[in-house]
């Protein structure tokens, strides 16, 4: 049995419009935002229900077939890359606020929301979603739920699995069930936990129950320029050390800034070397205070100029220049690699210096863009993708950044995902006793291993005695009509 | 509890780890054991060969506070954690005892009132070392915040109740203590003027760190609603007077804990506690069933808890009839069941356990119990890791 064996049975589950053969077609699926890995699906699907979702994967477990879901096709590791041989389940089509409760502050969506779409929707209650990564226009938010998405204001409001407190999912083997009840205190263990950031590999998430917030009655935006990095850093240090916890401290260097500038025209201080954007929102009177501090700090580490906003318009413009750096870097090199380390914040200038310090060496310009606040950088590494020694080069360099990150005790990942691309780097941060603990987990929900193979893990575990379909005698042997030399 | 239970006191992860592989290879069932203080919530075990008690590993590792993050051993109690963090002006934002450990905390998933700006334990938690049943050590996470690495194994650890391992280490975010609190307090008649009452509280602007209620022990008797707002003393005294215009004429703001705060955690021995969750919108009906049921069977329960992150708890005292502290704890699952949420006994004494039935009767319907029960499997095949506190009776 192959993938494009189950088109009648897929046809019959989500109707002939939304099952695609087409080789042409196929291959506009072949990766998602992270195009260096790719693999044309044998099938995809387009289920517009929870239960069709289910008959889909129950299609794919009885058979042995491998499954991948797609929401957006946003990500950055290469999460939703899929697999040759089995069947790619996009979500796309399941776009539906099922329900916003304004009193509980809780939504109910579909897996193909938008993730700006929730706050869209809420913003009329007063309320918004916090998790905000820089795709949130067009990022779903299953995508979301499974790669356990930040963005730049996760700061203070953390992560989404923070802000989830349910979700019904397919299992691996086809089974509609829920994780957590939508209130955030459950019963018994933590699955909904575990489950967010799993990167698709437990199962599918046909609903999401999401927390909403109160939205905050004041924002305002810092815009400090430095002529160094370190300076900047600094500022960093003291507003973290005076007990402020901003909603989000983002940096730049003088090759983004420069990027972002030709691109969009953000107005950023001419020839600065850094600049740091500290956003605080909250209560008036708290930001107020705040606010004088973080000037005060900012001043004293420094700066050259600084701006504030607290305009809408206003703070939409300095954000535009942050927004707009990852693509605004593209116009200075042909590609280049966005890095996604960790670091844990004291050790930001050090681990800065180390890249500046390689970039020099090898000749390979670094576009710096992070999020100051947690030590989580996107250190863009631009190349030649017309020259494989360039190519070569960079991803070395790449990968030198993470083996960095992972020396000051930091992270691999810091909101991208392990997906298909950093799987080869677990083994530095993990030992194989840790990874093969976490995969326990994934011999409880996917013995077979049909979920998202290949993703996450550098190595699958065996999942001891299971009798995964792939080991059952074929039908024809079984009844004795063929033999296997 | 077997009563000849040994008690092993691990002073570090590889001691811990060569005592869970000698019981392992002498099949031993095993209690891990913190501060012991919710060793009776939740079924107890049904057996017991060797308590691990991690008290001996009480070491605040290591704490910077540039980075807002804070590794302890796992039986470092809460109160030592906090004296060392407070030094710093910071602190683990959870409401527990101080002589709870690190540990038992988030094995138990222990929470107070602040969990509704904060989370639970699996909230802060960023990182965490364990030993499987067979003795294996593994880590998952790290001492940054922010890390999508991997599984989280510290969320699936965090309220699993000593079932799938040994928790030897644990890592936390930390959050700087407010310069400020104020406690804004309103009593309200009704069910549903408190109701309103708790979601306007919670769902405000003002960013409340901790919206709580309480009422008892007459079933209908008036309801005090509770705000806890924390920050700059400056900014605090201004939210203050706001929420006390939010809450009506009859709220007062005083810098002092209210007596009825955490009134949950003075349920005496021999009480029956049971935890009743919902969405905010379902408050007043949750109320009024309570209080409903309470006049049916005739119980005057306290009722406490953190309403406006969507759980009270209710108390009965040691007196209640068994058999009618368990078809009230039945009577409130049914009437309540088309709600969003769940009715749960957190501890009970035996007689009211036995009432209420083995399978079930003290968590009531758990959704994907199969799962969990498969995650259990992986973890501790042979279930001796404290056998039947989450599931029951095990086979």
């Amino acid at each position: 049995m192959t993938a494009a064996d189950l088109t009648p049975r897929m046809t019959a589950v989500c109707g002939a419009a939304n099952v695609i053969t087409d080789p042409l077609e196929l291959r506009t699926y072949e990766c998602d935002g992270l195009t260096s890995h790719r693999a044309t699906p044998a099938l995809v699907v387009l289920p517009g229900t929870a239960e069709e979702v289910a008959s889909v994967v129950k299609a794919c477990a009885e058979n042995g077939i491998p499954f991948v879901a797609r929401g957006s096709g946003t990500g950055l590791s290469g999460g939703a890359v899929p697999h040759s041989e089995g069947v790619l389940i996009v979500l796309s089509r399941m776009r539906e606020i099922i329900e916003i409760d304004p009193v509980a502050r809780r939504a109910v969506l579909e897996p193909g929301v938008t993730n700006l779409a929730v706050t869209t929707a809420a913003a009329p209650y007063g309320l918004f979603y916090a998790p905000d990564p820089s795709s949130q226009v067009i990022c779903s938010v299953g995508g979301n739920v499974a790669e356990n998405s930040g963005g730049a204001h996760c700061l203070k409001n953390g992560f989404t699995v923070h802000h989830v407190t349910g979700v019904e999912i397919v299992t691996p083997d086809g089974e509609l069930t829920w994780l957590g009840d939508g209130t955030g205190v459950g019963a018994g263990l933590d699955l909904l936990g575990a489950f967010t950031g799993s990167e698709g590999t437990l199962g599918i998430v046909t609903k999401i129950v999401v927390k909403l917030l109160p939205a905050p009655q004041t924002v305002h935006l810092v815009l400090a320029a430095y002529d160094t990095l370190a300076d900047g850093g600094r500022a960093v240090s003291d507003i973290i050390g005076a007990g402020i916890v901003p909603a989000a401290i983002e940096m730049m260097d003088a090759l983004a800034i420069e990027a972002a500038e030709a691109a969009v025209a953000c107005g950023y201080p001419q020839g600065a070397g850094a600049v740091l954007l500290v956003e605080l929102d909250g209560p008036a009177s708290e930001v107020e205070a705040e606010l004088t501090t973080v000037r005060e700090l900012c001043e004293a580490a420094g700066a050259r100029e600084i701006v504030m906003a607290d305009d809408p318009a206003e703070r939409a413009g300095i954000w535009k220049g942050r927004k707009a750096a990852f693509a605004a870097v593209g116009r200075l090199s042909p590609s280049y690699i966005v890095q996604d380390g960790v670091v844990p914040r004291t050790a930001l200038g050090d681990v800065l210096g180390r890249i500046s310090a390689m970039s020099e060496e090898t000749g390979i310009r670094v576009a710096n863009v992070f999020h100051a606040g947690d030590g989580n950088l996107h250190p863009l590494v631009l190349y030649n993708d017309a020259s494989e020694s360039e190519t070569a080069a960079a991803e070395e360099l790449s990968g030198k950044i993470l083996d960095a990150c992972i020396e000051y005790g930091g992270s691999i990942t810091g909101e991208h995902g392990v997906g298909v691309d950093k799987s080869r780097y677990m083994p530095k941060m993990f030992t194989d006793e840790d990874l093969d603990t976490m995969q326990l987990v994934r011999c409880a929900f996917d013995p077979a291993g049909l979920c998202n193979p290949g993703k996450v893990f550098p190595t699958p575990r065996l999942c001891g005695e299971v009798p995964g379909p792939r080991r059952d005698p074929h039908p024809a042997v079984a009844s004795g009509q063929a033999e296997i030399f | 509890m077997t009563p000849d239970a040994k008690t092993l006191y691990p002073t570090s992860t590889e001691e811990a780890s060569a005592m869970l592989a000698d019981a392992a290879a002498r099949g031993l069932t095993i209690l891990p054991r913190g501060g012991g203080s919710r060793l009776n919530w939740g079924n107890p075990v049904t057996a017991c060969d060797l308590i691990v008690d991690t008290t001996r590993m009480d070491q605040v590792i290591e704490h910077v506070a540039g980075d807002l993050v804070v590794r302890v051993q796992a039986g470092a109690r809460m109160g030592d954690i906090a004296a060392a963090l407070a030094k710093a002006g910071q602190e683990i934002a959870l409401d527990v005892p101080d002589d709870a450990t690190a540990g038992g905390v988030i094995a138990s998933g222990l929470t107070g009132p602040r969990r509704l700006r904060y989370g639970s334990p699996r909230d802060l938690l960023i990182g965490v070392t364990i030993v499987r049943a067979d003795g294996t050590v593994a880590r998952s996470g790290g001492k940054v915040v922010k890390n999508v690495a991997g599984y989280d194994l510290g969320k699936l650890f965090a309220g699993s109740a000593g079932t799938l391992g040994l928790i030897t280490e644990a890592t936390f975010r930390l959050h700087p203590l407010p310069g400020a609190r104020s406690y804004v307090t309103a009593s309200y008649p009704s069910s549903a003027d408190a109701a309103r009452a708790v979601a306007d509280a919670s769902g405000s602007a003002l960013t409340a760190s901790a919206v709580e209620l309480h009422r008892g022990p007459a079933p209908d008797g008036p309801v005090q609603v509770g705000a806890l707002l924390e920050g700059s003393q400056a900014g605090v005294g201004s939210r203050a007077a706001d929420m006390v215009a939010l809450l009506g004429s009859d709220a007062s703001a005083s810098p002092e804990t209210p007596g009825w705060w955490l009134a949950r955690k003075r349920v005496p021995d021999g009480g029956t506690l049971i935890g009743v969750t919902f969405w905010v919108s379902a408050l007043e009906s949750v109320l009024g069933t309570i209080a409903g049921q309470a006049r049916e069977f005739s119980l005057t329960p306290v009722v406490n808890g953190s309403a406006g992150a969507g759980i009270v708890h209710v108390g009965l005292g040691p007196s209640a009839d068994p058999e009618v502290a368990a078809r009230f704890t039945g009577a409130l699952r049914a009437r309540l069941s088309h709600t969003r949420g769940g009715v749960g006994v957190l501890t009970a004494p035996e007689p009211v356990r036995a009432a209420l039935g083995d399978h079930g009767g003290m968590t009531g319907t758990v959704p994907s119990l199969r799962l969990m029960k498969a995650v259990r499997d992986q973890f501790d095949p042979e279930h001796r890791m404290s056998p039947g506190r989450l599931f029951g009776q095990e086979a």
